[in-house]
Parts: C-alpha cells; structure tokens; sequence
C-alpha cells in the first residue's frame, strides 16, 4: 500500500499547490486591513472646505454615515464621483476628506462635478489621513452614530462594492439604530 | 573661450543634479543621534501604499508623510517604541517589517522554523526507506521464481 501511496504524491503535491496559486488569483495583495476597525473616528481640529470654518470630529457624528477621502489629483476619485452622488440623492449621507489637495481645485470639482457631501474636512497636510490610516485615494469609512468606524473600502466605490458589501453593512447599522 | 565651456558645462551639470536631490527631502536634526534612530526607523517602517518598500526608499505621499511624522516625533522626544506603536496604531502590524509577535503574526514567525522541521522530518524518513532489502529470497519464493522462469522458458 506504501509504494503506491508515494506514487500518488507528486500528484497530490501539485492539487495543493494549485489550490493555493487559485486562491492566489482572486486575493488583492495591496488590500490592507484597516487598525481602526471598531475604534472611534479620530479626532481632528480642521476646517470646512466651503466656508473655511472650524470643523471637529463633534459636527460630524451623530448619525451612520460614509467619510469618503478623495482629492481633485485622484483620477479614481473622478470614476467614483457619480456614483457617490447617487447614493447622496438617496439618502447616504456622505462626508469628503479633502486629502492633500489645494482649497481652489477641490472647489471647482464640487462646482463642476456636482457635491454629494454633507460638508467636507480638509485635510491639507494629511494629519486626519494619517489617523485614520489612509495609504491613497480614495478610500471610504462607513461610521456608526456612536462615532465607531465599522468598514474600510479602499478604493473605487460602484454599484457592485455598494451592493455586495457596504449596503449589508449599512442597513444592518441603521436597523441598530433605530430599534434600541 | 575655453573657460566659458566649462563654466557653462559645469552649470549645466549642477542644474542636472537638483531633481535627483529634490526626490527625497532632508531634515535638520537638532543631535546626531536623533539623526540615526531617524535612518533606522525609516528603514524598519515599510510603506503602506508601495509595499515593497520602506519608507526611506519610498517616494509615495504616503511615505513623505509618515517621514515628515517621523522627523517631528524624534525631535519631540518620542522613543523607538512610543513611535512604533503610533505608526501600528494606525496602520497596522504590516508597517513595520519586523512585526510583533502575537496571534496574528504568529504564522509569519513560525513558519519558517516549522517548514525546516517538516522538511528535516520528511528527509529523514526518506533516508530511512532507503535501508537496502535482503536479498535472499525463501524457499516459497524461491520455487515461485523458478516457476516464472519455466513459464517465461516456455512463452518464449
């Protein structure tokens, strides 16, 4: 029985190493997972893109809402600007971080491009990014009303991230929030 | 004429060099000391958005910030292990090329002690299956042998 289970080895050596490798097709090597998951939305002393004035972490919580870090050099965050208006117009409410861009630009975005925000923090140094452990741009928190980031997504938000993995999320957040 | 050429060579050359400096910028440190945790730490903290680099090698946003972090927290007096866990903080173990050991890392840390156990173990029993077989044969085999030579005789 030996000798003929050794013949079979090579065989099974490569099912396992196939395993891995098709595992290995659809896994995204640069997707991090985020250290603030289930920590509160860091604290920050900034201002308000329209109006310059002083914006903290208080004006911003109180209700589930998305914190979407985009910046006018951000060619994805284009891509992903209509969309993001879409889910404003339904009811989303979403907040920008204004990640290391320059006051004008991001301005004349919002005019041209339309402003799915509830306000926006700019966060010129990337003092806010770094808390939060923003790498690029964009990326999406999903915050509950207790303040509490409770999802990453990094990258372009579509129909389909919407859909599979951040709506599930969000119904599941408001449906807590309304039956305490 | 001649001393013109060079002149202008030489400045040509100077203009040359400015962007390959510009790449990566320089901090004043007020003691030297500062200035070599400073080297140590950039090179142990790896780049969140370039991942095969480190942060002294990196030219990501990402990567200037977290310098530009790095520079202020030494000069405010932050230790190696106060500015280790502000960065993990934030961005996890995966930023520091030596991570931690604890239950998530543990598989990063062990492997390699087990997979040479596993291969020293599967060598070993290799050279055990190797032991040569008697050779003599019994006298059941022996009569079982001579039988297949007379078949053989016979195909043949």
């Amino acid at each position: 029985m030996a000798p003929r289970l050794k013949l079979f080895l090579p065989l099974i050596l490569f099912a396992v190493l196939a395993a891995f490798l098709f595992r290995g097709l659809s896994l995204d090597p640069t997707a991090l997972p985020s250290a603030l998951i289930d920590r509160p939305l860091p604290d920050f002393q900034l201002t308000a893109l329209a109006d310059d004035r002083p914006l903290t972490r208080d004006d911003v919580i109180g209700e589930p809402a998305l914190f979407n870090v985009w910046a006018t050099w951000c060619i994805s965050c284009r891509v992903e600007h209509p969309y993001l208006q879409q889910l404003a117009d339904s009811g989303v409410p979403i907040y920008g971080i204004n990640y290391k861009d320059e006051d004008g630009a991001a301005r004349r975005w919002l005019r041209d491009l339309g402003n799915p925000y509830r306000a926006n923090i700019v966060d010129r140094e990337g003092t806010l990014g770094v808390d939060l452990g923003v790498y690029g741009a964009p990326e999406t928190y999903l915050v509950d009303a207790a303040g509490v980031i409770r999802y990453r997504h990094v990258g372009v938000i579509d129909e389909r991230v919407w859909r599979d993995t951040l709506e599930p999320l969000w119904r599941e957040i408001l449906a807590l929030e309304t039956s305490p | 004429m001649n001393r013109l050429l060079t002149a202008t060579l030489a400045l040509w050359m100077l203009l040359l060099g400015l962007p390959a400096a510009a790449v990566i910028e320089t901090y004043e440190f007020s003691e030297p000391a500062l200035e070599k945790r400073y080297r140590e730490l950039s090179q142990e903290l790896r780049c969140p958005k370039c991942q095969n680099q480190n942060i002294a090698d990196s030219n990501a946003p990402i990567s200037q910030d977290l310098r530009r972090l790095l520079h202020q927290q030494l000069e405010a007096g932050a230790s190696d292990q106060e500015i280790l866990e502000f960065m993990v903080a934030r961005y996890g173990e995966f930023v520091r090329y030596r991570p931690a050991f604890n239950a998530a890392t543990a598989v990063l840390w062990l492997a390699p002690v087990l997979l040479l156990l596993a291969g020293a173990a599967g060598l070993l029993l290799l050279l055990r299956g190797r032991k040569p077989s008697p050779a003599t044969l019994d006298s059941d085999e022996q009569a079982r042998l001579a039988n297949l030579l007379q078949s053989a005789e016979k195909d043949a």
